[in-house]
């Protein structure tokens, strides 16, 4: 057992951010409360988004009374597969991925049928705020299911594996990919028992995984080796992650992305909050990086010359 | 830059809430601890006479009451008792009297004053001016006898209060000498003494009174009062003792009157008898500070909360631990680090296990919480509507509560008897919360959460529900502003949570062996795994 100091002096060392550092000193610095709906609203997200010409999702539709659930079925009919979620959900809560149909029923991620029933009651909760935060009644967004590159087949466990940057100032700062496992149900959240991968951002390789609080180096279900896969569309995943913080207006963002196979890149979400599992993942700290941003005076307008510096000075340690 | 101001402004704040609990605990005399006890003494003066079947009045000099009037010592109440006569108090330039008036009174007539008092420490303002007393009836020996000795006395004096002392020096020596016999004849009692000083200092144009009072150091059956000489130096009052000619009260002196008429004047019988009785108590000492600080100045006590009615100060008893709780809970959550459900539900769960003591509370929270919860996963199954089926859960946590009391009462657990105040509101929240993080995180984090949230409520609950503290802040309820010092301080903690620290000892860990390998990159990183 180490001692508290000792963890506190290598945690230092590390340059690892904990919860209250990264609110004091980031998120309340460089995040404007005015621009939090950017994030929370994903409606909103989606429109600014294509407003910068950034790529996300196709939406389908937008439910926001409690009537036009039943209209769904009608609307979403030459529809085989697509992701309901709520439109102020965090941390993937509510989400719900519809890949199939049979008969009447929807067919769910994890191969579970769903009845119509089961399907309208889930939205009316949604609608009614169950997954959003404090509760406010809420919108539904119906949008296009990505299909996922198979290149993450052999490390996933159903679901998507998604991408998530942080940047800060404009410039990419640490990056990890999360492999959904049967413990997680299909979702890429690391608390719900998904797996973090850390991603080097000069090279776009995986380094080293984390599973709950302990390092892994293997997919535990289907056991292939996390270590050393190469992220395709490196470089692209940066750009948007880096264009895409500008839009939302917050200095320190974590930007979700996904590879659809036929679509490229998609940006999912932006989070106004992100930051302390990366690290675990990454076996790297924020602070000493985003330190290095801190002392750049104006930030350079060129997404491609933010991305050229992280690319230079960010490798996983 | 921004954070000197924080630290300027929790700084300010808390002084300014430690220097007015200061001042109240020292000026004021409220006590820092409760079930603080502090001397009482009660005085009641006893008056006898004869009445001569006619009208009768009744005349007697009474201690002054307000801030500062009685050095060292506050009267906080009083009472007159009197059957049959009517009683008017007034106040005038040289103190206050009562005045009993009555029809017809015959046969032995008692009548009573009683006061409370307690040490006060404000300054004690001597009013008066300085008034030259009617000089005595001197026959001629005795006119010569008293200029021999002021002659004398003023040789061998410096100013009027040293001249004063040797005067009264001359009538309380061992062997007086015949100049001092000549004029002490007849002076028999040392009121008459007293008296006789201060008039014949009248024959050298100093001011002089008498003063009356008692020693209240040990309590006594029976006292009479006892007389000071006052002198006036030209710029203040000054006392001395008649029997040991020595400057200053005594301690524990409580004057009783400065009024220069008579103690006490009864029309039908000239040798009215009056007595007094000392008594000593211990009492409350925040009852005694509120009346001590009532007589200073009414508005002290009017404007704060022991200028409530008694039942509102009850709940204000409670309230004013709230911010306590919460500020447990502040700890607890952002420098331990613990998970709770909601922002302040464990401040008001802490608050409901007043009602229910902790260990029944956490037993029926527990009860009440597991069997609403398999209530609201049967629900789900229903495909209720939010409100709906919030409503439902609060119905059946009335319900269960309901039961739970019954049960409770027929095996004779008194426990359950209180949970009625229980927040089922909270509950049914909680019960909500749960189940959505039951579903989204898992049990693991459901019951995790929830634990957090017990463990913080009845750790709070136990801070709150300490009895010391909880006297502090309703008797200073000022404090609170050191701990809005301290929350704002805390409010820019930015070091790790303790259970941070055991979250990423692993990071920790390998960082530390691979400083010991030497493959530790110097600008951080824990090291490849």
């Amino acid at each position: 057992m180490m001692n508290p100091f000792t963890i506190v002096k290598r945690l230092r060392e590390i340059g690892l951010a904990g919860i209250n550092q990264r609110n004091a000193d980031y998120v309340l610095r460089y995040n404007p409360r005015k621009f939090y709906p950017r994030v929370d609203d994903k409606v909103l997200t989606k429109k600014l988004a294509l407003e910068h010409g950034l790529p996300v999702p196709d939406l389908y539709a937008v439910v926001r009374e409690e009537h036009e659930i039943e209209e769904l079925h009608a609307k979403l009919k030459d529809r085989e597969s697509f992701v309901a979620k709520p439109a102020h959900g965090s941390g993937g809560d509510g989400i719900l991925v519809i890949t199939g149909r049979r008969g009447a029923k929807y067919r769910r991620a994890n191969g579970q049928l769903m009845d119509q029933e089961d399907f309208e009651h889930h939205l009316s909760n949604t609608l009614s705020g169950l997954f959003s935060l404090g509760g406010q009644p809420d919108a539904v967004l119906i949008e296009y299911c990505v299909m996922f590159d198979p290149i993450f087949d052999h490390v996933s466990y159903k679901g998507v594996p998604d991408v998530r940057v942080i940047v800060f100032r404009g410039y990419p700062v640490m990056a990890m990919i999360r492999l959904p496992t049967r413990m997680s149900d299909g979702k890429a959240n690391l608390h719900q028992g998904a797996i973090g991968v850390g991603i080097d951002i000069p090279t776009g390789l995986t380094r080293r995984g984390v599973w709950g609080n302990e390092p892994v180096k293997e997919h535990p279900d289907t056991e292939h080796s996390i270590i050393g896969l190469t992220i395709p569309r490196w470089e692209e995943l940066l750009m948007i992650a880096a264009r895409a913080s500008e839009m939302s207006g917050l200095g320190y963002v974590g930007v979700d992305l996904v590879l659809d196979k036929n679509l490229g890149p998609l940006i999912l979400e932006l989070n106004a909050r992100p930051g302390l599992a990366i690290q675990i993942a990454n076996g790297n700290g924020l602070v000493h990086r985003l330190k290095k941003i801190e002392a750049i005076e104006t930030p350079d307008p060129d997404p491609a010359a933010r991305v050229a510096f992280s690319r230079r000075e960010f490798p996983t340690l | 830059m921004k954070k000197t101001q924080l630290y300027l402004l929790a700084l300010i704040v808390s002084a300014i809430g430690l220097s007015w609990a200061w001042y109240k605990w020292q000026v004021l005399q409220f006590p820092l601890s409760p079930r603080e006890e502090v001397e009482v003494w009660s005085i009641e003066a006893r008056l006898e006479f004869q009445g001569n079947g006619g009208p009768n009045k009744v005349r007697l000099q009474l201690p002054s009451r307000g801030p500062g009037a009685i050095p060292g010592f506050t009267v906080i109440d009083e009472r007159l008792i009197s059957r049959g006569y009517s009683e008017q108090v007034t106040k005038g330039k040289e103190g206050r009297q009562v005045e009993w008036v009555v029809r017809r009174a015959s046969g032995r007539q008692v009548l009573y004053y009683r006061a409370n008092v307690v040490r006060d420490t404000a300054a004690a303002v001597e009013t008066g001016e300085p008034k030259l007393r009617t000089p005595p009836d001197l026959t001629e020996v005795q006119a010569a006898a008293i200029d021999t000795i002021f002659e004398d006395v003023k040789a061998r004096s410096a100013d009027i209060v040293t001249f004063t002392r040797e005067f009264v020096r001359e009538f309380i020596a061992e062997q007086p000498r015949d100049e001092a016999r000549v004029l002490l004849d007849g002076l028999y009692s040392a009121e008459d003494r007293a008296q006789f000083i201060a008039r014949a200092l009248a024959i050298r144009n100093i001011p002089a009174r008498v003063l009356h009072g008692m020693s209240l150091g040990e309590p006594k059956a029976f006292q009479q009062l006892q007389p000071f000489l006052q002198v006036h130096n030209g710029s203040q009052w000054v006392v001395m003792n008649i029997a040991t000619a020595e400057e200053g009260l005594p301690e524990n002196f409580f004057l009783w009157t400065r009024s220069p008429r008579d103690l006490l004047v009864v029309e039908s019988d000239k040798r009215p008898k009056i007595e007094f009785a000392v008594q000593r108590n211990l009492a409350d000492a925040v009852a005694i500070a509120t009346r001590r600080t009532e007589v200073r100045s009414e508005n002290l006590v009017k404007y704060s909360l022991l200028g409530l009615p008694v039942e509102m100060q009850g709940v204000y008893r409670i309230l004013l631990t709230v911010p306590i709780g919460a500020f447990v809970m502040l700890i607890l959550r952002n420098v331990i680090g613990f998970k709770t459900f909601g922002t302040f539900m464990p401040v008001l769960i802490a608050l409901a296990f007043r009602e229910t003591k902790i260990v029944s509370g956490v037993i029926l929270f527990t009860l009440v919480v597991s069997l609403g919860l398999l209530a609201r996963f049967y629900l789900e199954r229903l495909r209720l509507l939010l409100v709906p089926r919030l409503t439902s859960v609060l119905i059946l946590v009335i319900l269960l509560m309901s039961l739970v009391s019954v049960m409770a009462h027929q095996l004779d657990i008194p426990v359950g008897l209180s949970i009625a105040l229980f927040p089922m509101v909270i509950m049914t929240m909680t019960i909500e919360r749960m189940s959505i993080a039951w579903d989204e995180r898992g049990p693991g984090t459901a019951i995790k959460e929830g634990v957090g949230t017990l463990v913080v409520a009845s750790l709070a609950y136990l801070v709150m529900t300490w009895a010391p503290l909880e006297h502090l802040v309703f008797v200073f309820p000022e404090l609170l502003l050191v701990l809005l010092g301290a929350t704002l301080l805390l409010g820019r903690y930015s070091g790790y949570r303790l259970l941070e620290l055991f979250r990423f000892r692993a990071l920790a860990r390998e960082r530390d062996e691979a400083i010991r390998k030497g493959t530790a990159h110097p600008d951080g990183g824990a090291g490849a795994p």
